[in-house]
């Protein structure tokens, strides 16, 4: 059997998941299976006392070479949920500018006896880095890496959709924004795919869109009329406020007017579509606060989903790790 | 090493592109120079190489290299890496000016004395273009020359300013040296690290778009024509420069090329799962672009295949791939690559030899690459269907290739370099 090079790192040799870097090659069981896993812990947050014993004994680190406060909490939060003792490092630039490589910061972690790094790092495919050639008995949780990929936040609003749309068969889902920079909407993208949503479509102007965007395994649409019509979710992307000043784009103004979602352009999609956002959501910008603010919008509940979404990867991979035998099946 | 050898070379398959010799014979070196090829030559006192069923070959041409001085980041130094080189049957390398950087005599120096030494191989200096490669100031072309530089480039370093590179080319042509371009577009290329392609879309990897090679490419070649210096343009990775390439040398420009050996074997397709050994620059484009490259290798549009030798430190690959350094430890197997490339059917047997050996040599304006009575003896012995496992047998500093561990078909028994034995095996 000859698995794509992110599955072979991701799973134990049964199929198991053992690190959680990326959405795409996973099977459709094993995303389904974290959704079902999600739902459990959705509970949890209801209670009086809010945890459960999953993880106890277990250290898991927050290693961020990228300064985040909402992903960082709602990790911190999943894993005491789970019982974890949790050790939070902002590492953003302190250690690499003492000279440290990323290299010797992890080694002196995996000696500290970590059993689960949640990663978050500026350049792709760091967690790729440290789950195949540094740490291979730690699991690694991929919180953001450059471009490529944000499993987790992708896998909270698939639970969303989920949620609101009872599943993803024949479902029209748009993605609209600054695709280019965006991690999340590849993680969307391939998730929803193997989910077996009807369509995924990207929108964006020509500035915002990778090359061969297509080859994610989505549509690609300039305009909003045309993209937007008949979706069944619209998911709106942060537009961050440096792509004004390398020529990507004239002016948050125009891009609002083209891309910005209002409740006129909400019109193309279907009467009871849903609007998701990963947030922080920068309103008149990417979205007006009419939409934001209104009865389509599920952002707020996204973030409830989180907590769970990110205790159940974080439960399986664990118990994934647990199993598979000292060492490291995927050595170099 | 040893002294200036009395060799007889006996019943070899002697394969020599610039002469078109492809027949058993003999080959006598005396006092270090290649004096007689023939049948059943007689030489008594002369060490024998027995090289039945073995191909003798001109000693390789590598027409790109960067060399491991301190400083330049790299690891190893000379003689560990021109050690490696003559295991792979070379012997003459051309060295990029981006150590030091090549810019005064003293360099120059430093590297001929190291490489002397050491005496594995012959390193010919390429001189910076420009003081410091700051693509500002005309380098001391001349006095570099001199020196022992063979031509002037300005490595990875751009002389953004039109107007200082066609004086550059100007004054390069004053005393006719060669002048080697490696064309990419400093802004079209910046942040980038992989071929702008449906890969890097995928692993969210910055892409350099092969425009940027294309766009800077069709500059040089205009102010080439304006000038009317001698050019050679090096590791050409995109099909649209090919299609410059092909109406530049149409229209009779003095212009030649070549590939790297990476770029003829791996795609963006090998940067799957972040393998940070398939980092290099150009990137590794796609697999349209490598099958383009491969043709214009044989209709000759690429004269040369070179190593674009880099031995780079483990500690700076083991980082997340846009964080490593670019380039791939390549003198070990370059000669193995190019032949696999014939074995595949791709190439064939002649011009690729052609392309490592005569072809470089041309390209560099230098006499080497073939195997010439009456000159100091560069050739080298291989046995072409024995089999090499690098696992065990990979001499650079650098690990740095994909092929580190690989076993490879043909393995270099003797090298002489210059008329001395450089690399001999049991």
């Amino acid at each position: 059997m000859t698995l794509a090079p992110s599955s072979r790192v991701q799973l134990t040799d049964d199929g198991k998941l053992r690190h959680f870097l990326t959405t795409e090659h996973l099977p459709r069981s094993l995303l389904e299976d974290i959704l079902d896993t999600a739902a459990s812990f959705v509970d949890v947050g209801g209670r009086s006392i809010k945890k459960v014993p999953l993880l106890r004994g277990k250290t898991v680190v927050n290693l961020f070479f990228e300064s985040s406060t909402r992903t960082r909490s709602t990790f911190e939060l999943a894993a005491q949920r789970l019982s974890a003792d949790v050790l939070n490092l902002d590492i953003a630039k302190s250690a690499t500018s003492k000279g440290e490589t990323l290299l010797d910061t992890l080694r002196n972690l995996e000696a500290m006896a970590a059993d689960m790094f949640v990663v978050r790092h500026q350049d792709s495919g760091a967690p790729f880095f440290i789950a195949n050639e540094v740490t291979p008995n730690v699991a690694v949780i991929n919180a953001g890496d450059g471009r490529h990929a944000h499993p987790t936040q992708a896998m909270l609003d698939m639970y969303t959709i989920r949620h609101y749309k009872g599943g993803f068969e024949g479902l029209k889902v748009a993605i609209v924004g600054d695709i280019l920079h965006s991690r999340v909407a590849r993680s969307q993208v391939h998730a929803l795919n193997t989910l077996g949503a009807g369509e995924v479509r990207l929108i964006a102007p020509k500035t915002l869109l990778p090359v061969d965007a297509e080859a994610l395994g989505a549509t690609v649409f300039t305009d909003m009329a045309h993209g937007l019509k008949d979706v069944d979710v619209v998911i709106m992307l942060r537009l961050q406020k440096e792509r004004m000043d390398s020529a990507l784009l004239p002016s948050e103004g125009e891009f609002f007017r083209l891309y910005g979602l209002n409740n006129e352009k909400l019109q193309y999609a279907k009467e009871d579509a849903i609007v998701m956002h990963p947030g922080p959501i920068n309103r008149g910008v990417e979205i007006a606060s009419e939409v934001a603010d209104g009865p389509r919008s599920v952002i707020l509940n996204q973030v409830t989903f989180g907590i769970a979404v990110r205790m159940a990867v974080m439960s399986m991979a664990i118990s994934g790790q647990d199993s598979a035998p000292a060492g490291g099946a995927h050595g170099s | 090493m040893a002294a200036k050898a009395h060799i007889l070379i006996r019943k070899g398959r002697v394969i020599d592109p610039a002469s078109g010799r492809d027949d058993v014979a003999d080959l006598l070196i005396e006092n270090g120079r290649l004096v007689r090829i023939g049948a059943s030559l007689d030489a008594p006192g002369a060490d024998i190489i027995e090289a039945e069923g073995h191909w003798v070959l001109p000693g390789l041409v590598d027409a790109c290299v960067h060399l491991s001085l301190p400083g330049s980041g790299r690891t190893g130094d000379i003689t560990s890496e021109t050690r490696a080189a003559a295991a792979g049957g070379i012997t003459h390398m051309a060295a990029q000016p981006d150590c030091g950087p090549v810019d005064s005599t003293a360099v120059v120096r430093l590297i001929r004395e190291q490489a002397g030494q050491a005496g594995f191989a012959r390193i010919l200096p390429i001189a910076a273009m420009t003081q410091g490669l700051k693509g500002e100031q005309l380098a001391e072309m001349a006095t570099l020359a001199k020196a022992g530089c063979i031509a002037v480039g300005n490595a990875g370093g751009k002389v953004a300013d039109a107007l200082v590179l066609k004086r550059c080319l100007e004054y390069a042509a004053t005393f006719d040296m060669p002048v080697m371009f490696r064309p990419q577009d400093a802004a079209l290329s910046a942040g980038g690290c992989a071929h702008e392609g449906p890969v890097a879309t995928r692993l969210g990897l910055p892409g350099i778009p092969a425009v940027a090679e294309s766009v800077d490419l069709s500059r040089d070649l205009l102010l080439v024509e304006a000038t009317g210096v001698r050019a050679h343009f090096q590791q050409i990775s995109s099909r649209d420069s090919l299609r410059l390439l092909r109406a530049a040398k149409k229209r009779g420009l003095p212009v030649t090329a070549d590939v790297s050996i990476q770029h003829l074997l791996l795609d963006e397709s090998a940067l799957e799962g972040f393998n940070s050994h398939c980092h290099v620059i150009p990137p590794l484009r796609s697999s349209d672009d490598r099958e383009a490259l491969l043709e214009a290798v044989a209709d000759g549009t690429i004269d040369a295949i070179c190593s674009q030798h880099t031995p780079i430190g483990s500690s700076s690959k083991a980082a997340p791939f846009p964080a490593t350094k670019p380039g791939m430890a390549g003198v070990d197997t370059l000669l193995s690559l190019v032949l696999g490339l014939v074995d595949e059917g791709k190439l064939d047997l002649a011009r690729a030899l052609d392309a490592v050996t005569a072809a470089p040599a041309r390209c560099l304006g230098i006499q080497a690459g073939q195997l010439e009575t009456g000159r100091p003896a560069s050739l080298c012995v291989l046995d072409a269907s024995a089999e090499k496992d690098y696992a065990e047998h990979w001499l650079s500093a650098g690990s740095n290739s994909p092929w580190r561990r690989s076993v490879l078909k043909g393995s270099v028994k003797l090298t002489v370099c210059q008329g001395k034995v450089s690399w001999l095996t049991d």
